[in-house]
């Protein structure tokens, strides 16, 4: 082999962290980009949060500048270790999780990883979980002020006991929150919703009543894994999140409720692991996407995912990927 | 730092009906990224499993055109079971090189303990140092203990002890016994290298820390992500703390480790 070859990646057998054939084929004159509540995403993929950490271990495989955005993992008002493990049961097509908002806190975050994440050209959208609504309203202070894009509050973990789950299965306490990240916040604040209610339509119109300016969804569904030769749930805590392409009907299904039920903007999430998934998404509503799980089966999944996209826009014969937002015709 | 490499099966050997000796060719990852044994590669197993598997590297050579990784793994689940039907000349989608591997360094006597199939990720450390070593490898059973793995820790190791559960071969019972016995006998290792069931390490470690002799531990957890972003490979630190396989192990100072939890 020669030196040139010997220098080239791809000559080895070495997946690149360039551009995919489908994006250097497909129509350049199709704009990418969206706008989410005033946000404007280079292109409509945005990793979602906990599954992408502070995005310091897949900018190895990837420039994260080729990102449209990244919520970065959960935050919490001070440092948190977790749950026990074990943390994660694979399960058909998806995986269930129990990590329970391990985190560094939400001033580490701002003094050790935000500097990292603002060397790239990419939207930074902060997620937080706060015990009281008060803990919510303090950390979009500190982060409206540390200077991220967005913030995004997680009123759906399924893996933690206080607040959590309780704020996004109850309108009023979602409203509360909802609220109270307003008061503080100086950038868009997104409410991500659980899908683990009776109708999610409840929960949207309480959050966006309070003022939210965008919904995320769906976060995890709660399921469960035993292990029938030891009658113990794999996971430590019994019970954990759902994720991965099995849930992506799901999501489709609540984004269409949810964009049907109220006017605001949608980061459509759940189970996204090609194009297809994605523009699925997009008809029922979402003005872009969250790529998750898929990431651990292919650390380029979200460059995949946007190329996909575009392919799809591309043959519609559209201008721009957002035509496609709410697109669907129901039947 | 890892990459994302295309490897191809170069050689694929049945130890017996759930063991595996699998070659593949990788590129460059031994000489360029410093891939060697005890890390780890996390293998795509098919399109029917989500998840990527974890597999421990036994043995790594650099060689031409492409580096040589010598993977022994264990049937457990479905992921496993694709990857050993994997015939010669397929093609695997490997995330690697992860993890940290032993901390050695030239000088000084090392003391392995390995159990079952946490035997081979040991192999490439009895073979490397310069020093004489000592192992000590457990197995279920006689038809466990390997000859194409026992036989290379014999030919590079000062001693070479082995135990059976079942007492069909060497001595019979636990590792951790022989271990206390060969420390009471002399206590001059700079290290004990440990890799295996949890059960074992446990007991392997508590030994150690009575003998006043580091110890350093191979651990598993059910993994996702592999390269630290998804935190799911959670072990339980002594201080309270949580440290993650794939990223801080899967090599760990036993002395950290809480094995109370």
């Amino acid at each position: 082999m020669s030196e040139k070859h010997a220098s080239h990646p791809e000559a080895e057998g070495i997946i690149a962290s360039t551009v995919t054939q489908a994006a250097l084929t497909q129509d350049r004159s199709i704009d990418l980009s969206v706008d989410l509540a005033g946000v404007v995403l280079k292109n409509p993929v945005v990793v979602a949060s906990g599954t992408f950490g502070f995005g310091r271990e897949y900018g190895q495989f990837f420039d994260l500048s080729e990102l449209g955005g990244i919520c970065c993992k959960g935050l919490t008002l001070h440092p948190r270790e977790g749950n026990p493990p074990p943390r994660i049961a694979e399960t058909p097509m998806g995986m269930l999780n129990s990590v329970g908002l391990q985190n560094p806190g939400v001033d580490a975050f701002i003094a050790e990883e935000l500097p990292f994440l603002r060397q790239h050209d990419v939207k930074i959208i902060a997620n937080i979980s706060g015990n009281t609504p008060e803990e919510y309203g303090v950390m979009c202070e500190k982060l409206s002020e540390a200077g991220v894009d967005m913030i995004e509050v997680n009123i759906s973990c399924p893996n933690v006991k206080a607040g959590g789950l309780a704020y996004g299965t109850r309108p009023d306490l979602a409203a509360e929150v909802t609220r109270e990240a307003k008061k503080h916040a100086r950038v868009p604040v997104m409410v991500k919703l659980s899908p683990n209610v009776t109708d999610i339509t409840e929960i949207a119109k309480a959050a966006a009543d309070a003022g939210a300016d965008a919904l995320s969804l769906i976060n995890t569904l709660r399921g469960m894994r035993i292990d029938v030769n030891t009658r113990r749930p794999i996971l430590k805590m019994n019970t954990g999140g759902l994720s991965g392409p099995a849930v992506l009907p799901v999501a489709v299904r609540m984004v269409w409720e949810v964009a049907n039920a109220v006017k605001l903007p949608i980061l459509g999430m759940g189970g996204v692991s090609k194009g297809e998934d994605a523009a699925q998404l997009m008809l029922a509503g979402a003005s872009a996407v969250a790529v998750g799980t898929a990431l651990f089966a292919d650390p380029r999944a979200p460059l995949k995912v946007r190329d996909g996209l575009a392919e799809i826009a591309a043959k519609q014969g559209l201008g721009a990927v957002r035509e496609l937002t709410g697109g669907v015709r129901p039947w | 730092m890892p990459i994302q490499q295309i490897c191809t099966v170069v050689s694929m050997e049945r130890l017996d009906a759930s063991t595996w000796w699998m070659v593949l060719e990788a590129g460059k990852m031994v000489e360029r990224y410093g891939l060697r044994g005890g890390q780890f590669l996390h293998i795509k197993c098919g399109d029917g499993q989500l998840l990527r598997r974890p597999i421990s590297v036994s043995i790594t050579g650099q060689d031409e055109p492409e580096d040589l990784v010598t993977l022994i793994f264990e049937v457990r689940g479905e992921g496993t079971e694709w990857l050993s039907q994997r015939k010669i000349g397929d093609k695997l989608d490997v995330i690697g090189p992860l993890g940290n591997g032993f901390d050695v360094s030239k000088e000084g006597r090392y003391l392995l303990v390995g159990g079952g199939i946490g035997v081979p990720p040991l192999m490439e450390y009895g073979e490397c140092l310069q020093w004489p070593h000592t192992a000590v490898l457990g197995f279920r059973t006689k038809d466990k203990a390997f000859p194409a793995i026992v036989s290379r820790f014999k030919e590079h190791c000062e001693e070479t002890y082995l135990c059976t559960d079942d007492g069909t071969l060497g001595r019979h019972g636990f590792v951790d016994s022989q271990v206390r016995e060969i420390l009471v006998k002399e206590n001059n290792f700079i290290a004990i290298l440990a890799c295996g069931p949890r059960p074992m390490l446990k007991s392997v470690a508590k030994v150690a820390a009575e003998f006043g002799v580091p110890c350093q531990v191979s651990m598993e957890e059910r993994m996702a992500c592999g390269v630290g972003a998804c935190l799911g490979c959670a072990i339980q630190m002594k201080d309270g703390t949580m440290k993650h396989v794939c990223k801080d192990g899967p090599v760990f100072n036993a002395g950290e480790v809480d094995w109370d939890v």
